[in-house]
């Protein structure tokens, strides 16, 4: 195998002497060409496909391809590093099973929901879609019409699909997978501030004096932020960092207070470290009384499951979960005063020192405290409650919004924020924090998109997992499925969603790069355009809007979502969708197109391709005859500007490493809701929480509530999902990535030796994972990267041939609807049982 | 009869099987082996890394090494950088591991340190080890020298 280098350089010695010799050989023959002709890249920035970050990559193009990608130095997020899955970037869009053309079921040259997928034109593609989704709302109306977006579309791409949906087909049934990662942040935010997405920024990691991660696997879902935790944590010794997690993982590799607890349990700690403040007198009662309010919300909320299941008929206030009153700090004091060292050291099995440890970082004044969150929190069936109760901590002792004092809720997605939240892409959502419900928001949207009064629709449309359900139960018939693989994704997928989309009254359309497990469940799939195959902007965890050019041509036959999006428009007359009082309304609108209507619409349209830098792709505006990135973001930032949540003309995010908003004067926002840092906050004020009406946050008495489903004699063991390091989720770009491929191929059980033991197993073996809805075959690995503790079983999602959704449970917060993923109860058992 | 109607019977149930199959459109399952949704394809023994610590080509300069080599029980942790105790420029003539590169020694503001920057700490981000599992779709990604030594086209 290995060849020494001796014989390395014999071998070679042809080619090297008549080099030597001054012999011309031909260019092919050389060993080293250094022409810079030849050799030149022309190299760009992107926003890093990922996670949500936000790590600006350079990209390296040569004879328009992508040749290689790596870290930017000039990035503020990265400073020239990437993680292992940023550096292969490079290959994401080189898989060899690129869709290329639109596939139909068909049988006998007819679309057949049991048909086989036929290759189709884009025009044979359009027409079928339009003629579903019309007789669908001919039959049925707006409400059976959806979508399924993406905290990875671009920014674009949502704002044009919300955009078709909320004001072209007036339904709201349309919502992000986003859902599925941080509705309960946002819930979170919402309930605590009055508005969405943190306060501070990562330059706290930098000065803060202790770190503690919550339901966060930092160093495997957030790689390059955890080498800033890591660089301050060992340039600075007297750094402090504890990591909590139902099971132990590499984030614990860095840890001073490792903690271990019981599913569930976070609730009854986030209580403990409250009442561990009050009593060790460490209450912040300056900033207390001047800048929070407290209030006793509802319990006994349920557990977001279908209405008729037992949990739910049980739960008191599941139709008013997020109600509360308000009481006195006293009366807080005392809510929380049962959750002692010792009850929570029982309930959570966390021994009380550790408590201990932790609760006194957050009390003394003298250490800058950042906390860190992801799915831990927010896929749990009391995610907005977990987010409400470290905001409590953070609150109490005023140690927040300013230097290293940072609550800090980290996204999964690369434009979970700028998309999903910003644009609001969620079923309830409006553009800048607005929402359907309140009859001011809509008349400011209707008013921007020049539409007639009534256009969108007050009542909220199906969220993710109400989609699943109402597409199983026959009433949402028409569905459109862009940048996320939703099959894969959701909970309980034998029970909900592959009987959803394998109804036969429904017409299910998928767009995707690659030939997903969502697109195996489809019934039209539309080749897409990827990354930098298109123009567009993303916005991260820290507020931070980045964007990007194309730099490749997509394979021939994929389009961006955006341009199906908009493409699609152009097949319906506002007749088609809109009723004739509507119509009345704004006479002028009559005969025209969806696309007339919401993108010809004089503010869309309004750049010229001379905008565009002439050595520039963008195959859409090319295609549009306008600037259409440009025209899109600039309508939707109209939402934003003078609200708190300005962003820069969009020209300068081509100039930038992103901006955090909001971008004022042209400068932008490290910390929000502190005078002197946010031009926001009203002078005289030191803290300004103006997204309450009075400017004051609210710390709310949440208690502690059991999981929807815990072990018992049957199902013995938790199950938590989660992600890994080398693949993007499903892993639908990465599992294409040979190295990466490799480097992590198939998803496995990670279990406690002792409980594989006595289930008669060993390291390697065959079992099934089994649930009250289903079962997934993996092996056993008793030695990895996880160790659970007993009682506990984890097992990552990435894998498109080991479906482990098949066994988890969709119960949810009601609160933020989102899924918790992180606990159900299951067995394991051996081989083919 | 009987073994007629047994053929019979495993015929239907083959039919059935294909039918429900192609209703599932597994044709574009190019990741799951073609199999239905519903079902699952067999599950292979864990992967072995491999560990002939023969150097693997990079596909572009900044692409980070892949590890050559198991890293069973090496521990990276707040006491202990196992790796380095090959890849360190100080251990490199003993274990004649490659060093680790110069970059390593950055901090953020691209100053060079005397011993390599915390950010790096944990090699396991960027450097991963690779299994003898062998790839579900090929990757047409080109190398640059691919390019460099091509024709120009006519």
């Amino acid at each position: 195998m290995a060849i020494d280098r001796r014989a390395f350089i014999k071998a070679n010695a042809v080619a090297v002497a008549a080099s030597v010799a001054g012999v011309a050989i031909p260019t092919a023959a050389s060993n080293l060409i250094t022409t810079s002709e030849a050799t030149q890249i022309k190299w760009d920035k992107a926003a890093c496909r990922f996670c949500g970050t936000g790590c600006s990559v350079n990209v390296g193009v040569m004879d328009g391809k992508v040749v290689a990608t790596h870290g930017d130095i000039k990035s503020p997020v990265n400073k020239g590093l990437n993680c292992v899955k940023g550096y292969f970037l490079s290959k994401i869009m080189y898989g060899k099973d690129r869709l290329t053309s639109p596939m139909l079921r068909m049988k006998n040259g007819q679309y057949d929901k049991q048909g086989e997928f036929t290759p189709i034109s884009w025009e044979q593609a359009f027409d079928i879609m339009a003629e579903k989704a019309k007789a669908t709302l001919k039959a049925k109306g707006p409400t059976a019409v959806g979508m399924f977006g993406s905290g990875q579309w671009t920014v674009q791409e949502g704002y044009a699909a919300a955009k078709l949906y909320k004001a072209g087909f007036r339904s709201n049934n349309i919502d992000p997978n986003a859902r599925h990662c941080m509705a309960s942040a946002v819930g979170g935010f919402m309930r605590t501030f009055g508005i969405d997405e943190p306060m501070g920024c990562y330059d706290d990691i930098e000065a803060a004096d202790a770190i503690v991660l919550w339901g966060s696997n930092m160093a495997e879902m957030h790689p390059i932020l955890w080498t800033r935790v890591t660089d301050r944590r060992l340039s600075a010794p007297h750094v402090n960092v504890a990591v909590l997690s139902t099971y132990q993982h590499r984030s614990f590799d860095l840890a001073d207070n490792g903690m271990i607890f019981t599913p569930q349990t976070d609730l009854a700690i986030l209580n403990y470290i409250a009442n561990y403040i009050i009593q060790t007198n460490r209450v912040n009662h300056d900033f207390v009384n001047k800048h929070t309010n407290f209030r006793l919300g509802n319990t006994d909320i349920g557990y977001g499951l279908r209405p008729e299941h037992p949990l739910e008929k049980k739960a008191k206030n599941n139709n008013k979960a997020g109600g509360s009153t308000p009481i006195s700090f006293e009366e807080y004091a005392k809510f929380v005063s049962k959750y002692t060292a010792e009850y929570v050291s029982e309930l959570s099995t966390v021994p009380v020192h550790k408590l201990k440890e932790l609760a006194e970082m957050y009390a003394d004044p003298q250490v800058k405290v950042t906390s860190f969150w992801t799915m831990g929190f927010n896929q749990h069936t009391r995610g907005v409650w977990a987010n409400n109760l470290i905001y409590n901590i953070h609150l109490l002792t005023g140690k927040i919004a300013t230097s290293g004092n940072s609550p800090f809720s980290l996204t999964g997605q690369p434009s979970a924020c700028g998309t999903a939240r910003e644009v609001g892409t969620f079923s309830h959502r409006l553009p800048a924090d607005m929402v359907v419900t309140n009859p001011k928001h809509r008349a400011k949207a209707e008013k921007i998109w020049q539409l007639p009064e009534g256009t969108i629709p007050a009542k909220p449309g199906y969220h993710a997992v109400l989609q699943n359900r109402m597409l199983k139960d026959g009433k949402l018939n028409f569905y459109w499925v862009q940048c996320n693989n939703n099959m894969q994704a959701a909970a309980n997928m034998n029970e909900e969603g592959l009987p959803g989309y394998r109804h036969p009254d429904n017409f299910i359309v998928v767009s995707d790069p690659y030939p997903t497990v969502t697109a195996q469940a489809a019934d039209l799939v539309l080749p897409t355009a990827m990354w930098v195959e298109k123009e567009g902007v993303y916005g991260n965890a820290e507020r931070r809007t980045q964007a990007w050019y194309q730099m490749v041509q997509a394979p021939e036959g994929a389009k961006s979502d955006m341009w199906q999006v908009v493409e699609f428009s152009k097949r319906f007359k506002v007749e088609d969708v809109w009723p004739e009082v509507l119509l009345a309304k704004k006479p002028e609108l009559r005969g025209k197109t969806l696309f007339d209507v919401l993108y010809a619409n004089g503010t869309v349209d309004q750049f010229s391709l001379d905008d565009i830098p002439t050595d520039r792709l963008n195959q859409e505006s090319r295609d549009f005859g306008f600037y259409i990135q440009k025209g899109l973001f600039e309508e939707y930032a109209t939402f934003g500007r003078g609200h708190a949540h300005d962003l820069a003309p969009y020209d300068r995010y081509h100039q930038e490493r992103g901006l955090r908003w909001p971008v004022v004067d042209g400068k932008e926002t490290l910390r929000r809701f502190k005078e002197g840092s946010d031009p926001y906050v009203k002078p005289g004020t030191d803290w300004d929480f103006y997204g309450k009406p009075d400017g004051r946050a609210v710390i709310f008495a949440l208690p502690y509530e059991p999981a929807a489903e815990s072990p018992d004699d049957e199902y013995d063991l938790w199950l938590s999902t989660g992600r890994v390091l080398e693949h993007w989720h499903s892993g639908s770009m990465t599992q294409r990535v040979p190295e990466l491929y490799k480097a992590m191929p198939d998803a496995l059980v990670y279990m406690h030796p002792d409980d594989a033991r006595s289930r008669g197993m060993r390291r390697g073996d065959k079992v099934k994972i089994v649930s009250r809805r289903g079962a997934v075959e993996t092996r056993v690995e008793t030695r990895g990267r996880n160790k659970p503790p007993k009682g506990l079983v984890f097992m990552p999602w990435f894998d498109a041939s080991r479906l482990v959704n098949k066994v988890t449970l969709d119960a949810t917060d009601p609160l933020s609807k989102e899924t918790d993923f992180k606990k159900c109860a299951v067995k394991v058992v051996k081989g083919e049982a | 009869m009987k073994n007629k109607f047994i053929g019979f019977t495993l015929l239907s149930v083959l039919l059935a099987t294909i039918t429900n199959l192609q209703a599932e459109g597994d044709s574009l399952a190019t990741l799951r082996n073609a199999t239905a949704i519903a079902d699952q394809k067999p599950t292979p023994s864990i992967a072995k890394t491999q560990n002939s610590d023969v150097k693997q080509v990079r596909s572009y300069p900044m692409q980070p090494p892949l590890i050559p080599h198991t890293v069973r029980n090496y521990e990276i942790n707040l006491n202990s950088n196992k790796c380095m105790s090959c890849h360190s420029r100080q251990r490199i003539r003993e274990s004649q591991a490659p060093m680790v590169s110069v970059t390593h020694f950055m901090d953020r503001e691209g100053n060079f340190l005397a011993e390599i920057s915390p950010r790096r700490y944990f090699c396991n981000q960027c450097h991963v080890t690779q299994s003898d599992a062998k790839p579900l779709v090929e990757n047409t990604f080109v190398d640059m020298h691919t390019l460099i030594n091509m024709p120009p086209e006519q």
